[in-house]
This record gives structure tokens, C-alpha cells and sequence, in this order.
């Protein structure tokens, strides 16, 4: 699939996080990664060690940042104050693009830190989309937006969440942070086929995609990314690769990290999918 | 929805039988969520309530080992609970989940009793390190400054450093509870979940510092953390000079209380900037018009 306005990177390869207890290994041995995701969060800061080591970082490597607090799907406004800081690290880092999540968080003024799940009506997709344009030319870099795995749904939903994330996308004109994992985790959660999602989003507009690992409770899956990714996830992501065609690739593993060595093989395992994708595609 | 997420678990870290205004919160939940066929709308709610106080509380956990040693693991969990339901968190990071714990400690002393003034020292202590570890770094001063006579000159300080004045010693204390279980302090955020914050496995505990007057800087230098003693009458100085005094103003005040008589004082005070410099500590103020001002 050539590359279109969403999804400029198309050969960007394969990304790992960018953790604290792997700075070391990678300052010290300066292992061949395709580029390192942050989380832009981390290095808002304004002086100190975070700051040096993505400085070391800059130098050798490609850096895309990724959000976990800008709220897009909030009912406040954007806090201006947080876009000047993410605008700085940009700055900073060159970004290609940056991506947050299509989610709430906050509540006048106060924070919960966490992914909160939207109701899928066309009023807040309008509130969102508006949001994302708001912050694209703020920041001056395309936006992808990703999905989040979720454990409720509400009554006030109008849509599926797939058709609300297309909903939001085609009116914010911004791309998609696929992250097929999460899809995993709220098909189980919720009852629907990830097939059926994959499927049905606007593929030209994805620019990124997520792989990671979930635990699994008695009741309900949690998105932990404390695993090597799973079996299904990574039949999703062979079938998302065919539908999208090579995208920017990253593995998530945010919790019991293991080595950095093992943390990039379990990423690099993505290329057997594209690879073979490849070569189908060239057959 | 925020409403249920931010409010306190019960003792078995659930979610709240009760809601706000009385309800049973299952009704309340059951009028915007949709149950499933395995959880019911107040089950589902519940996991971003848990997953919320996990969060936060573990946060806290780990930027406070100290405040933790002195009032005991069960009791820090208490108090953490009630300073976040008072205080919750009012920025997008992590990293200033602590800012209002000496003003909450200040307010309702119950928590830490018997040993209030030592848990404000320590909140004090711990929250300077957060700052020392990620603060601005301003240039420092230029030596076309050094020109301007100490009458007119006036300096910044670091904002990463922090100066303490501390009944107890707290920094030793501090040294001797990382020592036992180890650095642990928090580092980045992440959106994945956590735990609930274990508490740790029984070890002996650290004996609580005495009384003692106790002068601290908390400071970075080459982006490792340090704290260091300070004379009483360098404190003071350095405070002078925090609080915008002139370097002349600052170093008379400094000296104002001392009783020592058999130091060099001009001496004395030439080696602590020097000390200070090379610490890189004193900073340039906002220049107007080519003449360093106030």
C-alpha cells in the first residue's frame, strides 16, 4: 500500500518503547532499533536526567512521541498549558508524529491518570474532533488518535466504537494509532468480533499500530502490557498488515520489563507478518 | 463517571455500596453503564475506581519510602487516601502527585501522630528530591556579572534546589530506610495498570532520627541527587540571597545572628561561593538593559 497523508512512515520498521530500566543497555551498547517511542509525559519536564538521557537518545536514534495526557476526548478544553509543553518537546524530539489516545481523563481540573472510556454518540465525536484539529495546528504535526481498551460501556452510545472512531477521524481529518491488542482486550470485554473492527476503520488512515501483552482475570481481560504479546493478537496484526500494508509497528511492555534484548526480539517478531505480507503482496 | 472513579475504595478495596446522596451505586451505576453477561454495570464500574486509587496510592508509595518508615505501611495508605480524596491530582503528571502533602499534613496532623513535625520534615525532604531530580536548570552566573560591585549584585538560586530548615535527620533517616529496602522512587508514567501497593515484607525497622537542628540543601549535580549540610550562617545566606537580597545585604544578614568570632569571615564567605558556583547553584536574574537587576 503506498503511503498516503496519514501514514507518511510507512517504512519506519519496528519500534520499542523507550523504558528507564533499558537507558543504560541502550547508551552503553547502542543496540540497532528502527526508532523508540516515549511517552511524551515523561520528558515534560523541564530540566534533569529525563531530559539528558532523551538528549543521548536524539543522537542516534529516530524518537516519536506519544501521549497519555492530552485528553482528547475531554468535554473541557484542551489545557494550553500542557499543549505549549508537549509543543516544546516536539521541538525537541522532531517528531514525525505524535499520538494520543481517544479517551478522558480529566474532570475540571482534576486528573485520574487513567484511559476513561467515551460513550460513543456523535456529539462527543464532534467534541473530540474539534479537539484533535485544535491541537494538530497548535503543535504543527499530524495527530494519530488511538483506541483504548476499555471494561464498560454505556447506555448513551449511539455507535460502535469502530464507527465512532472512523466518525472521529473523518471529521478531525487525522490519523488512526491502531492498536490491535486493545482491540483484542474490549472485543473479549465486550462481546464483539475484532475482525469485524479491523474491518471497518478507514485504513488509509492508519499511521501506526500497537502490539502488546494482557492478563487475563475470570471475568474480564486487562490490558497490562506485562507480556509477550499473545496468539491472537498477533493473528489481528497479520490481518491489520494486509488491510493497511507495512505500517510503524511498536511493541508496548510497560510493566515487569524484562531485558532490552527481549523486548526487541518480541518486537521484531512483527516482521515475520509484514515480511510475508510482502512477499504475498510481490506474488 | 469521575465521580465514582475518584471516590475512596471500602476496606476490601471495592468500590462504595453507597453513593453520594445514599443511593445504592449499583442503581446509580446500572443508569449510564451497560452490565454484561459476565460483570454487572456496578462490577465494570468498579475496575476503573480500583484501578484509579492503585494507581495513585502506588505513586505514593513509592515517592514517600520515608514519610512511609515513620508512620508504618497500613497508616501511610490512610493518610495517602485521605490527602488524594482531599487533594486530588491537579496535574497531568504523575510527578507532582505529592505537592500538596506538606500543606495536607500541616492541616490535618491526625494522620502522622505522634510524630507530626517528623513526617512534615520528611514530606518536605522527599518532595525537594522530586524537585531536585527534574527541575529547571537556569544558566549560571557569568563572570561579566562578578563585575557588578556586591552592593548592587543580586543572584538566582537553582530552581531544583531546595534549602530545609529540619528538626530532625531526616536525610540520614532516610539513607538508613533506602538502605533497608532498597531505591524504588518512581520514574515515569505509564497508562497500563498496576497493583495495589503491597506492603513490604517485615523487616526491622529503622530507629526514627532525635531532635536535631538540621540545615539541608537538596540539589542535583550532574543530574544525580544530593542533599548537603549547611553552617547556619551559609543558610542564611544562600536564603538572603533566595529571598532577593543583594549579595552585600544577604551576607550582613547571614552573619547578623552568628556568635562565632574566631572565623575569617570574609574568607569563609569567598570559599562558599566558590563552593556554590562550582555547584553550579547561583544563577543569573533577568537582565535588564545590560545591568543584572532585581
Amino acid at each position: 500500500m503506498p503511503a498516503n497523508p496519514f501514514n507518511n512512515f510507512h517504512d519506519y520498521g519496528i519500534g520499542i518503547g523507550l523504558r528507564v530500566p533499558h537507558y543504560r543497555h541502550i547508551l552503553e551498547k547502542k543496540p540497532v532499533v528502527d526508532w523508540f517511542e516515549i511517552i511524551s509525559e515523561n520528558f515534560m519536564v523541564d530540566g534533569g536526567r529525563p531530559l539528558e538521557v532523551l538528549d543521548q537518545i536524539l543522537e542516534q536514534y529516530r524518537v516519536v512521541q506519544h501521549g497519555v495526557a492530552m485528553y482528547l476526548g475531554s468535554a473541557d478544553r484542551l489545557n494550553r498549558e500542557h499543549l505549549k509543553k508537549i509543543k516544546r518537546l516536539v521541538r525537541r524530539t522532531n517528531t514525525p508524529w505524535l499520538s494520543d489516545h481517544l479517551c478522558w481523563g480529566s474532570v475540571d481540573g482534576r486528573y485520574t491518570h487513567d484511559l476513561l472510556p467515551m460513550p460513543y454518540t456523535f456529539a462527543a465525536a464532534k467534541t473530540t474532533a474539534d479537539n484533535i484539529r485544535e491541537a494538530s495546528d497548535f503543535l504543527g504535526v499530524p495527530i494519530c488518535v488511538e483506541n483504548v481498551s476499555s471494561y464498560a460501556e454505556f447506555h448513551a452510545s449511539e455507535m460502535t466504537e469502530w464507527e465512532f472512531l472512523s466518525e472521529v477521524v473523518e471529521k478531525a481529518d487525522c490519523g488512526i494509532l491502531l492498536d490491535v491488542n486493545n482491540i483484542y482486550v474490549s472485543s473479549q470485554n465486550h462481546g464483539f468480533d475484532p475482525y469485524d473492527y479491523l474491518n471497518n476503520v478507514p485504513h488509509h488512515r492508519v499511521g501506526q499500530i500497537h502490539i502488546a501483552g494482557h492478563s487475563k482475570f475470570e471475568k474480564y481481560i486487562l490490558d497490562t502490557h506485562d507480556h509477550p504479546v499473545l496468539d491472537p493478537v498477533w493473528k489481528m496484526y497479520a490481518h491489520a498488515i494486509k488491510l493497511v500494508g507495512k505500517t510503524a509497528t511498536l511493541l508496548e511492555w510497560d510493566d515487569r520489563i524484562p531485558t532490552f534484548d527481549e523486548v526487541h526480539q518480541e518486537a521484531l517478531k512483527a516482521n515475520r507478518f509484514v515480511e510475508k505480507q510482502f512477499q504475498n503482496a510481490a506474488a | 463517571m469521575a465521580t465514582a472513579v475518584f471516590r475512596p475504595l471500602n476496606a476490601r478495596d471495592g468500590m462504595q455500596a453507597r453513593w453520594t446522596d445514599g443511593r445504592e451505586t449499583s442503581t446509580v451505576a446500572e443508569s449510564f453503564i451497560k452490565p454484561n453477561d459476565r460483570l454487572s454495570s456496578f462490577e465494570r464500574l468498579e475496575i476503573y475506581n480500583r484501578v484509579y486509587w492503585f494507581r495513585v496510592l502506588d505513586c505514593l508509595y513509592d515517592d514517600y519510602p520515608g514519610l512511609r518508615a515513620i508512620v508504618g505501611e497500613k497508616r501511610f495508605l490512610d493518610l495517602a487516601t485521605a490527602y488524594l480524596a482531599k487533594y486530588p491530582s491537579a496535574s497531568f503528571t504523575l510527578r507532582n502527585l505529592g505537592s500538596r502533602l506538606e500543606k495536607f499534613l500541616g492541616e490535618e496532623p491526625q494522620w502522622v501522630t505522634p510524630n507530626e513535625e517528623l513526617a512534615l520534615d520528611m514530606a518536605r525532604f522527599e518532595w525537594a528530591q522530586i524537585v531536585a531530580f527534574d527541575d529547571a536548570a537556569l544558566p549560571q552566573l557569568t563572570t561579566d556579572a562578578l563585575d557588578t560591585p556586591p552592593a548592587k549584585l543580586r543572584v538566582r538560586l537553582q530552581p531544583y534546589l531546595s534549602l530545609l530548615e529540619l528538626n530532625f535527620a531526616v536525610d540520614k533517616f532516610l539513607l538508613a530506610v533506602k538502605k533497608r529496602e532498597g531505591d524504588t522512587l518512581r520514574d515515569e508514567a505509564s497508562n497500563t495498570f498496576e497493583a495495589m501497593p503491597q506492603s513490604s515484607k517485615r523487616r526491622r525497622a529503622v530507629r526514627l532520627p532525635k531532635r536535631e537542628r538540621v540545615l539541608l540543601a537538596v540539589h542535583r549535580y550532574d543530574n544525580q541527587l544530593y542533599y548537603k549540610r549547611l553552617e547556619p550562617e551559609a543558610f542564611a545566606i544562600l536564603c538572603g540571597l533566595a529571598n532577593g537580597l543583594t549579595v552585600e545585604k544577604a551576607c550582613v544578614a547571614g552573619l547578623a545572628k552568628t556568635k562565632r568570632t574566631k572565623v575569617d569571615w570574609p574568607r569563609q564567605i569567598q570559599e562558599w561561593f566558590h563552593d556554590w558556583s562550582a555547584l553550579g547553584w547561583i544563577c543569573q536574574r533577568k537582565s535588564v538593559g545590560g545591568i543584572v537587576a532585581g
